[in-house]
């Protein structure tokens, strides 16, 4: 295992890069004209998990993106996924 | 290095790929049934399909050296239809007998409806029947949690299920341990946007070990990476994971895993 200096070294100009991108993007949201949408709350209530003490982050917000209902559809609505239970 | 591809659906790609796995050092892949990226309008499309699976793709394979495996069902997206997808079902035990044929799958769920479910059980009953392994697929994004628990529930009500004959695949980090902990294997999926990017199929084998766990590109006509699995096994030497360990996990646990169908041969 690379120690916490060895895996910054190797990583932290990639992470710092994604997290750029992920403010540009909220900026880029902001300025395009639009509703609501409910895949946006999703993704702003998921950003505070990063923050969380916690060793299970990415497991945390992909619960967040997750359907919790438990019962069967009756029909496939789509084929796809949106990436958040928004349907 | 050499590596085995456990999943890859070559139908989709072009001979160059076949060439480019290859010089990574791919020895083997295997090619479940799945979409085509529309619907079939027949239970003849699927035919056609099993016959390219199983006559012609081992074949293009073979021209580049390597062993060309597949796995037979209708894939959950068209299998909401319960009439349409017994038809294809019907199929099976024509094409379930020849040399390349590994066992059912890539079976599972898709947008989890009762349809889908009903299916998925029926082929968990042919497998069953012919004493083959099974490899699952779990639903995309926002539905994977959900028709991870549903499959889990499911199989659990076969009592006759060799559990380490069943491969869940697709995990991440919410369902890794759901599939682990009942005691199946679990298959990561190297994609560039969703399900593991190779850092994190890292990250899980750090934390819930290298013991029943593959990892795999999935390539096919979407967005994905043929060359996934060569790189996140470099990926692997960088963070100063031992060579037996990337051996272990590209290579030697889906050996041991396939191996338990009588087709495997490397």
């Amino acid at each position: 295992m690379l120690s916490k200096k060895e895996l910054l070294d190797l990583q932290f100009i990639d992470a710092r890069a994604r997290l750029i991108d992920l403010a540009a993007f909220l900026d880029r949201l902001e300025r395009h004209e639009g509703g609501d949408d409910a895949r946006i709350r999703y993704f702003k209530e998921a950003l505070p998990i990063l923050l969380e003490n916690r060793p299970d982050r990415a497991k945390a917000v992909l619960e967040k993106f997750s359907d919790h209902t438990a019962e069967l559809s009756e029909t496939a609505p789509f084929q796809g996924a949106s990436g958040a239970p928004v349907s | 290095m050499s590596y085995i591809e456990p999943h890859a659906h070559m139908v989709s790609r072009t001979t160059d790929d076949y060439e480019r796995l290859a010089i990574a050092g791919c020895e083997a892949l295997c090619e479940p049934a799945f979409w085509a990226g529309f619907d079939r309008s027949s239970a003849d499309g699927f035919y056609d399909y099993f016959r390219q699976l199983t006559e012609y793709e081992p074949k293009r394979a073979a021209r580049y050296g390597i062993k060309h495996f597949c796995w037979l069902c209708i894939n959950p997206k068209e299998a909401d239809d319960p009439g349409f997808a017994r038809e294809v079902m019907a199929l099976i035990p024509e094409f379930i007998g020849r040399e390349n044929v590994l066992g059912i799958g890539e079976i599972g769920l898709n947008k989890n409806t009762h349809s889908e479910l009903k299916i998925f059980e029926e082929h968990v009953q042919i497998a069953l029947d012919y004493d083959l392994p099974i490899l699952i697929h779990t639903p995309h994004l926002e539905d994977k949690l959900k028709g991870t628990k549903l499959i889990l529930d499911s199989l659990a009500s076969f009592s006759k299920l060799d559990r380490s004959k069943v491969i869940i695949d697709h995990v991440e980090e919410h369902t890794v341990a759901h599939v682990l902990d009942a005691g199946y294997w679990a298959g990561m999926t190297l994609y560039p946007e969703s399900k593991c990017t190779p850092n994190r199929a890292i990250d899980i084998l750090e934390v819930y070990g290298s013991e029943n766990i593959w990892m795999n590109s999935a390539c096919d006509w979407g967005v994905s990476d043929p060359m996934a699995v060569p790189k996140c096994a470099l990926e692997m030497k960088r963070r100063k994971h031992t060579p037996e360990m990337i051996r272990k996990v590209t290579y030697d646990n889906p050996a041991k895993f396939l191996s338990q169908s009588p087709r495997f041969r490397l």
